[in-house]
């Protein structure tokens, strides 16, 4: 078995669980749009080069996560809504230690 | 009034290709783009990203990409309104269309290709109590002409390449620039660092780092703007402009009133020709969908081909058409240049 399963709380509040491959290089801004969660055109915008910040999140679980490359962190220096567990889900890639991981989609802007 | 043969909305990788498509088929192109350079977000965003699945190409800059499709395209010579943003749409009775942009400029043409990736693209705007009221009235989202700031005092926020490139420029011909970053650090070319450092410490700029601008103040016009400086130290500053500079992000916008089906932020069309729910204006590359689109460079190009095959029906009533190979028939620009194939040459040898 190779799927984890994520927690993801969309903009409106509402909750998804789902099934996360850890077998396909894929990150959480692509988890969230193959689930179709938000519309398209509002989630990763720049494709996933941390270049936007269409695709930030919050991270509401405990899990330790990898720290930030400086293209991230420089790009949510400039990104709105801001908080402490913000991160750009196009940065965190789908592996197994993330099972159970929770996540909210930060405000469009 | 601009008159073309195809109207192209958003010049991307997609519309230039478009170009060169149409200028086989004897077609003349135009393109309007929000952006003030052709290339869409291959230029904007990422000129220097590699891409790898351009067939042919196993790697190439975005940035090389779009001054490839530009000097492919370039012999059918392509009309360009850039920075300027398609606004409204008129459809005549005679079938053709006019298309008029935010600064009033009008194209008319029978054929329009919509090209416009995700949008046009906007600048982001800070989450700020009252800075509706005083846009053009001391804040600013986009310099256009520099000489509005002569001799005034100028703060921007940002901390890319156009806050550093900006309050570089500024530098010389404002009373004050004041530069306001959320970090210490900046996201820019090294050298526009450094220059703004130098800037800095012969007292030609201020930088204010780690800072957020919180208040807007002002009767009518912009006065002041209070900015919180490492948490905790609020200050109060006297300015007659606040230019935020916190990148651009695509909007679908005026296209979205213009009566299309929309579906998923994009605009529905059929897969044969990739006409959309308007006869006559085709929507082709990112701003489509269809099922088992995939926004991809590779399938923008198959679907601006295809495109020019109706287009060309459309404005060239009861003329057959036949798919003619560049191996075969060379390319014959509309500026008179000529491109083909060496003949063979044939020789006998007589002994």
């Amino acid at each position: 078995m190779t799927d984890i399963s994520i927690t993801i709380k969309d903009r409106t509040g509402k909750i998804h669980s789902v099934n996360a491959p850890t077998d396909m290089s894929m990150n959480l801004m692509e988890l969230v749009k193959s689930y179709e969660i938000e519309d398209e055109g509002t989630i990763g915008t720049c494709g996933g080069m941390a270049m936007c910040a269409s695709c930030q999140c919050y991270i509401l679980s405990e899990h330790q996560l990898k720290e930030m490359g400086d293209d991230e962190e420089a790009m949510l220096s400039e990104a709105f809504f801001v908080k402490e567990n913000s991160r750009l889900s196009c940065q965190i890639f789908i592996t197994k230690d993330l099972d159970g991981l929770e996540f909210e989609i930060a405000p469009a802007s | 009034m601009i008159k073309t043969d195809i109207l192209i909305i958003g010049a991307g990788p997609t519309g230039l290709f478009a170009v060169f498509e149409a200028g086989l088929l004897k077609m003349k192109c135009h393109l309007i783009d929000a952006l003030a350079q052709p290339g869409g977000q291959c230029a904007e965003i990422y000129p220097k990203k590699p891409i790898y699945d351009i067939p042919g190409f196993p790697e190439i800059l975005a940035g090389e990409l779009v001054d490839n499709l530009m000097s492919q395209c370039k012999q059918f010579e392509p009309g360009f309104t850039l920075g300027e943003r398609a606004d409204k749409l008129e459809k005549l009775d005679d079938g053709s269309f006019i298309v008029t942009t935010n600064k009033g400029t009008k194209h008319k043409s029978k054929i329009i290709a919509i090209a416009g990736g995700l949008g046009s693209f906007e600048p982001r705007k800070p989450i700020l109590e009252n800075l509706q009221k005083y846009e053009d009235n001391g804040v600013d989202y986009m310099i256009k002409d520099p000489q509005k700031f002569k001799d005034k005092s100028v703060i921007i926020a940002g901390g890319g390449d156009s806050a550093l490139d900006w309050t570089i420029f500024l530098a010389d011909i404002c009373k004050s620039v004041t530069l306001i970053h959320r970090r210490n650090e900046f996201r820019g070319a090294l050298d526009s660092v450094d220059k703004v450092i130098e800037l800095k410490d012969k007292n030609k700029v201020n930088v204010i780092t780690p800072a957020e601008v919180e208040k807007l103040h002002g009767d009518k016009k912009l006065e002041k703007i209070t900015i919180r400086i490492n948490q905790d130290n609020v200050k109060e500053i006297s300015t007659d402009f606040f230019i935020p500079l916190f990148g651009l992000s695509p909007k679908l916008g005026p296209l979205s009133e213009w009566g299309f089906d929309i579906e998923k932020n994009a605009i529905k069309v059929d897969t044969f020709d990739y006409q959309t729910n308007i006869p006559g204006i085709f929507a082709i590359g990112d701003i489509n969908t269809y099922k088992g689109k995939l926004k991809l460079i590779l399938c923008g190009f198959h679907e601006a081909t295809l495109m020019c095959q109706s287009a060309y029906k459309i404005l060239n009533p009861g003329k057959n058409l036949i798919l003619k190979y560049t191996t075969v028939s060379g390319v014959h620009g509309f500026d008179g240049s000529k491109k083909e194939a060496e003949k063979s040459v044939v020789k006998s040898i007589n002994s």
